[in-house]
């Protein structure tokens, strides 16, 4: 007998909104002027506001046959990733125009990496949190190789798309084992079948495979080979927004599988997420110490950075999923912004990548290099940002937990976090302090949506740093969630 | 019991499907081995040929395809997908009701607009 | 008390116009703001001051006779900055005896030095810059010695090393700039990973970062747990007071302008360390280890600067290495359980060091950025209010009474004698005594050198710095010569005796306090002060300058210290990063691989082909994590 599911469409409203600005874009695009493609990004900006604003007030319901879900991760990690999804649009058409890359395609592939990100927030099934992994993913793959001319960028996307789906089998095979254990894919249905029977050869190799897909798009060491060849060779707009939904998306679905579906087996991953943040936070930082790419350097730290959000994932207590969560939502801010700034850089007619193209910026655009040096001081994780207060969250936590693992992971963050100031203000320095560019290689590019987003995310920085309990109290309610557990 | 499910149901159904994965495996290793046990191998130029006792090749075997060979591929097995999903909806059109036209519809509409881009943008035009 | 959050706003406020409209403000204009907002800020201190002492008064009258003393100690509740799990933090200011000295210091000094640079930077063109950077570093040291939480205090303690990071390399066009700059910044990291962790330690223990609670219950802890918090605590505060082993990068700040070297890293930001273990002293007195290693450190320090000072050439770099001596000594105090003369000593030196280095700077001023002491000659008599200033700082740091330095630097070895009495270890006092006499002969070489005997380059015309210079240097001249009555004895020690309830409170239990021959050892200070001066004088006079021999070079090499660092540390950490990202991350990682790779050839041969460039050795890196993590699941 089949029956129509029973769905509820008001529930994916937000994904709804995104998805259908995405196809309005893309048709538009078609008859559209190309000097009128203001109106595509009005366009995908207005539907993100739209969707975050029917998101953060949504009700929480179950639907799509206990396939999807609306909680309060959902709505967290559904209102971060619309934010980062309204910064990937915001620093693009500026750079799109400067480097004759400008088609609507890119603003329908943000939106879309944007909803699958918005999905795996939402997935109550593991099928369905492949579904959404792969609506992340495949825009992102194009929107590496979006440089078209480019070698490098043609490289990456190509690099990023085929270990992505190496990836992607190891995390479908796991569904599969854990499926041939436990006969479903529901997540908490695969809860309840996992602590009524000692969890079998299977079982426990599932949760493995499912592990390295995650941990792949999250780049954790060891599977983050990809990342800083990927990030060098994307443009710049795209490695932004990647390098920031790619972790919003991963980063909720750990939660959503580890802490939350299988909390009660929390004895059995912990050590493997432990060792792998302790991995993560140790070769991203001192790798990064000796780039002298800035995208490069950029690329570790996002990965030192996973490292970090990893620790909160290991630690799996009600104030570490919330700490996640705020991370997340500060580093949207301060990673985009990172690269933000150097988007609005060129040198003779290609990227500013080189850390001597920052020399001297302070001189020529005191207040680009004022909101760069504020995300560098920010993602070192130095007060009074919100990358201080983001990781004193993660740390905190684990410190309360009072376990020798606990303790060693936050040591070893603090630790790196000290090594990591070096390179950051290394680069903040050199654009104080550097000798500045006599030869007038290096060009400013300034637009009015670029600056918004430099403004946006600065003050996002500042704000989180000086009054948290803003980004806090929103967050918090993740870690709700949990303990109701 | 790991060929167990949950539901104490044994995996005896996939039987079939073991013995033919071992049937494969078996007459790959199998055909190979003995022809290389039993039968000689007495190489001439003429048997080294891609097609022996056929024409002569010319120039190199390993020739481009275009890419819009690939453009069309894709393509139709998009399109092609679609149509797999049609089936098993027609079907049960009767029972999923007015609900399952709209659904459908909207999967229609949303791959039409796909067609319609990939029209535009001439994906379609072999030139 | 609702008043006292100004203190912070006005230099903030001062910031934020120069930050953003300074490029828009003539630089008479700009300079003004910056004086103006921190004049307002000692302002509202000396307000906060006066109501300070009338709360105070009011509750020792309503506490009945025969109550104990308790300091009294107002905590003004800004906002709730953070508050997740058990983590709450109050961003407050605390007002008590030792936060308003301090704030009276930094904005007073500040508010001296903010005048002076509007002479001396007077021809940079980016003057607004750096106001707004010098009216940062006021608010964010005001923040950190108000903080009524440790956390807001490290937010504080972060941004002083910011703002001196950014200040040493303010002349970014030298080269020796921005690599002294990185210095401060590499090595001051490490002092504060250190206290970063003391942070967390005491959290973990106590469940707060609360100072007032902090210092109340730090009976609770156990001593293992009190020694380790209190040791990575002053760990912190060595690598910002630049105290053995931590000291290398404060001479080397010298690049930067010198009101800077004034202001940060002579008077207020290198006393960050000795505030704060002030600030804690609950939890370092009551960790007898801890006080050891403290006075030993600073007894080490401070001669060991002492003799290091005696043979560099650069004016500026004298000054640095006496610095590092001077806090030296206030260490030696906070280890003699006697934070309040450490304070004393810490005030007065903020008088007498502040006017030597602006002193240097007109000299600099008028010798057209000459500082190298074998260059300089004779100005007593050409920039005589320069010289007069100088003298008096020197005086004052030599230790020759009645200036300042005297009374303070007395009172430390009185305290490191009587520790000697208690304890048996006379080492602290032996060392200091030692050092106020190499401390003498060194500044008296500086002097001789700099401004007496026959100039040693012709055709220089020095020319006195204008007023806007010379006022402050008098105001503060004023300070170095009377100073001393804050702490000394015949004046009724006021400083002290305002300290005392805070800082004095805590009794350590067996040492029935020693008394000293107060009066002796008075004698012995002054007669090696005289001794120094004299002997200073006779070594050096008509700018003679003897190399000392082997002596000389291990001291011009710094005993070989730095020299030390950059083998065994410095170079080893660049090719440590070198290697994780060459080797290791491309060479073991994708050896392993390529070695495992070769394991799995023989399978994968034809997989392989498929793939090119570097894909396939990600993809197996991938691969060997998996099985790494898959095998230990299954395995375990």
């Amino acid at each position: 007998m089949i029956t129509p599911p029973v769905v509820d469409l008001t529930l994916i409203l937000p994904e709804m909104i995104v998805l259908g600005v995405a196809l309005l874009v893309l048709m538009a695009d078609l008859w559209l002027a190309p000097e009128r493609r203001g109106y595509l990004v009005a366009a995908s900006l207005a539907g993100v506001l739209a969707a975050a604003w029917v998101a953060a007030g949504a009700a929480d319901g179950v639907s799509f046959a206990g396939m999807y879900v609306r909680d309060a991760l959902t709505r967290v990690g559904q209102v971060v990733a619309l934010a980062a999804t309204g910064l990937g649009v915001l620093v693009a058409p500026e750079y799109l125009r400067r480097y004759n890359l400008d088609r609507g395609e890119y603003y329908v592939l943000v939106l879309t990496a944007g909803a699958g990100a918005m999905l795996m927030a939402a997935s109550r099934d593991l099928l369905m949190l492949f579904l959404a992994l792969e609506t992340l993913s495949i825009p992102l793959y194009v929107l590496a190789a979006w440089a078209r001319g480019n070698a490098r960028s043609q490289e990456a996307g190509m690099k990023y798309f085929l270990l992505g789906a190496f990836a992607s089998a190891f995390f479908l095979y796991g569904i599969a084992l854990l499926y041939g254990e436990t006969g479903t894919t529901r997540l908490p249905d695969l809860t309840s079948a996992l602590a009524q029977q000692p969890a079998g050869i299977s079982a426990a190799a599932g949760v493995g495979l499912l592990t390295i897909g995650l941990g792949f798009k999250a780049a954790l060491v060891p599977f983050h080979a990809w990342a800083p060849d990927v990030y060098e060779g994307a443009p710049l707009p795209a490695v932004a927004f990647m390098s920031v939904i790619a972790k919003i998306g991963a980063f909720v679905a750990l939660l959503r599988v580890f802490p939350l579906a299988l909390g009660a087996l929390a004895d059995q991953w912990t050590l493997v997420l432990g060792v792998l943040a302790a991995l993560t936070m140790i070769v991203g930082n001192l790798a990064a110490l000796a780039q002298s790419s800035y995208k490069r350097m950029l690329a570790y730290s996002s990965i030192a950075h996973a490292g970090y959000l990893l620790v909160g994932v290991a630690t799996a207590t009600p104030p570490a999923a919330s700490a996640v969560m705020t991370y997340l939502a500060i580093y949207a801010a301060m990673g985009t912004g990172a690269f933000a700034v150097a988007v609005a850089l060129e040198r003779s007619g290609g990227e500013a990548d080189r850390i001597e193209d920052y020399a001297g910026l302070a001189g020529r655009a005191p207040l680009l290099a004022a909101a760069g040096a504020l995300f560098l001081i920010s993602l070192a994780g130095l007060p009074p940002t919100g990358g201080f207060v983001a990781k004193l969250g993660i740390f905190a936590a684990a410190v309360e937990t009072g376990s020798v693992g606990g303790l060693a992971l936050a040591l070893i963050g603090v630790l790196t976090s000290v090594i990591s100031v070096y390179y950051y203000m290394r680069v903040a320095y050199v654009m104080y302090a550097g000798e500045p560019d006599q030869s007038g290689g290096v060009r400013l590019h300034a637009s009015p949506l670029l600056n918004l987003a430099l403004l946006i995310t600065a003050a996002a920085v500042v704000y989180a740093g000086v009054l948290p309990g803003a980004v806090t109290s929103f967050t918090q309610q993740v870690g709700a969630l949990l303990s109701r557990l | 019991m790991w060929f167990r499910t949950p539901g104490g149901d044994l995996l005896l159904d996939y039987i079939p499907v073991l013995v033919h994965f071992v049937i494969v495996v078996g007459l790959t290793a199998a055909l190979p081995a003995l022809h290389a046990l039993v039968g000689g191998s007495r190489p001439t130029p003429p048997k080294m040929e891609p097609y022996e006792s056929g024409v002569w090749t010319i120039g190199s075997t390993r020739e481009r395809v275009p890419i819009r060979y690939y453009l069309i591929a894709m393509l139709f097995i998009l399109f092609d997908i679609e149509t797999v999903f049609l089936f098993p909806w027609a079907v049960v059109y009767r029972r999923l009701g007015a609900f399952g036209l709209i659904e459908m519809l909207v999967f229609v509409g949303v791959l039409g607009a796909g067609l319609i881009y990939a029209w535009k943008r001439g994906a379609l035009e072999w030139e | 008390m609702s008043f006292v959050p100004l203190i912070l706003v006005w230099p903030l406020l001062g910031w934020l116009v120069n930050g953003l409209a300074g490029r828009r403000l003539s630089r008479t204009v700009s300079g003004l703001v910056a004086c103006a907002a921190v004049g307002a800020s000692f302002a509202t201190a000396a307000l906060a001051l006066a109501a300070y002492v009338q709360a105070s008064a009011a509750q020792a009258a309503s506490a009945a006779e025969g109550a104990s003393q308790t300091a009294l100690s107002v905590i003004v509740p800004l906002f709730t900055w953070l508050g997740a799990g058990d983590l709450w933090v109050q961003a407050s200011l605390q007002v008590d005896a030792l936060s308003l000295t301090m704030a009276l210091v930094v904005s007073g000094v500040g508010f001296l030095i903010h005048v002076y640079s509007i002479g001396y930077m007077a021809h940079d063109p980016n003057v607004s810059r750096y106001f707004a950077y010098l009216n940062l570093f006021i608010f964010a040291m005001l923040l950190l010695v108000m903080a009524g939480n440790l956390l807001v205090l490290f937010v504080g303690w972060e941004l002083v090393g910011v703002c001196s990071y950014l200040l040493i390399g303010f002349w970014f066009a030298r080269p020796a700039a921005a690599a002294a700059g990185r210095k401060a910044f590499v090595v001051n990291r490490i002092g504060d990973a250190a206290f970063l962790l003391g942070l967390f330690l005491l959290f973990t223990a106590l469940g707060t970062l609360d100072i007032s609670e902090i210092r109340h219950r730090v009976g609770e802890l156990p001593d293992g747990l009190r020694l380790a918090a209190a040791l990575l605590l002053f760990a912190g505060a060595t690598g910002k007071s630049a105290q053995l082993p931590l000291h290398v990068w404060l001479p080397d700040a010298m690049e930067g302008p010198t009101p800077v070297s004034a202001l940060i890293h002579a008077a207020t930001m290198v006393t960050a360390g000795v505030f704060l273990v002030a600030r804690l002293d609950t939890l370092f007195l009551s960790s007898p280890a801890a006080l050891v290693v403290i006075a030993t450190i600073g007894a080490l320090t401070a001669f060991y600067a002492a003799t290091v000072a005696l043979r560099q050439h650069d004016l500026k770099r004298v000054l640095a290495y006496s610095t590092i001596s001077q806090l030296g000594y206030m260490f030696v105090a906070m280890g003699a359980i006697a934070p309040a003369i450490g304070i004393f000593h810490l005030v007065t030196h903020a008088f007498f060091k502040a006017l030597l280095f602006l002193s240097a700077g007109s000299v600099m001023h008028a010798m057209h950025d000459v500082i190298d002491v074998r260059r300089l000659g004779g100005l007593a008599r050409t920039v005589r209010w320069t010289a007069a200033g100088f003298i008096i700082g020197g005086l004052a740091l030599a230790g020759i009474p009645p200036f300042a330095g005297f009374f303070s630097k007395d009172l430390i070895l009185e305290h490191a004698f009587a520790l000697g009495m208690a304890s048996g270890n006379y080492i602290p006092y032996a060392l200091g005594l030692l050092t106020a006499f190499v401390t003498a002969v060194y500044i008296t070489r500086a002097v001789a050198l700099t401004f007496f005997g026959v100039p040693a380059e012709a055709g220089a015309h020095p020319h006195e710095s204008p007023p806007v210079m010379l006022w402050p240097m008098a105001l503060l001249a004023v300070l170095s010569v009377a100073g001393g009555a804050l702490g000394a004895h015949a004046a009724g020690e006021p400083l002290l005796r305002f300290l005392a309830p805070l800082l004095g409170a805590v009794e350590v239990e067996g040492a029935a306090a020693p008394h000293p021959p107060a009066a002796i050892l008075m004698g012995i200070s002054v007669a090696v002060a005289f001794a120094g001066v004299l002997t200073g004088w006779i070594v050096h006079r008509n700018r003679r300058d003897p190399s000392l021999g082997a002596m000389g070079t291990l001291l011009e090499q710094r005993w070989y210290v730095d020299a030390l660092y950059d083998r065994s540390i410095v170079a080893p950490g660049h090719a440590t990063g070198r290697w994780m990202a060459g080797p290791v991350d491309l060479g073991v990682i994708d050896a392993a691989v390529n070695g495992v790779g070769r394991l799995f050839a023989a399978l994968g041969a034809a997989s392989r082909r498929l793939q090119t460039g570097y894909a396939r050795q990600y993809a197996l890196s991938v691969l060997i994590g998996a099985v790494l993590i898959v095998g230990y699941w299954i395995l375990r």
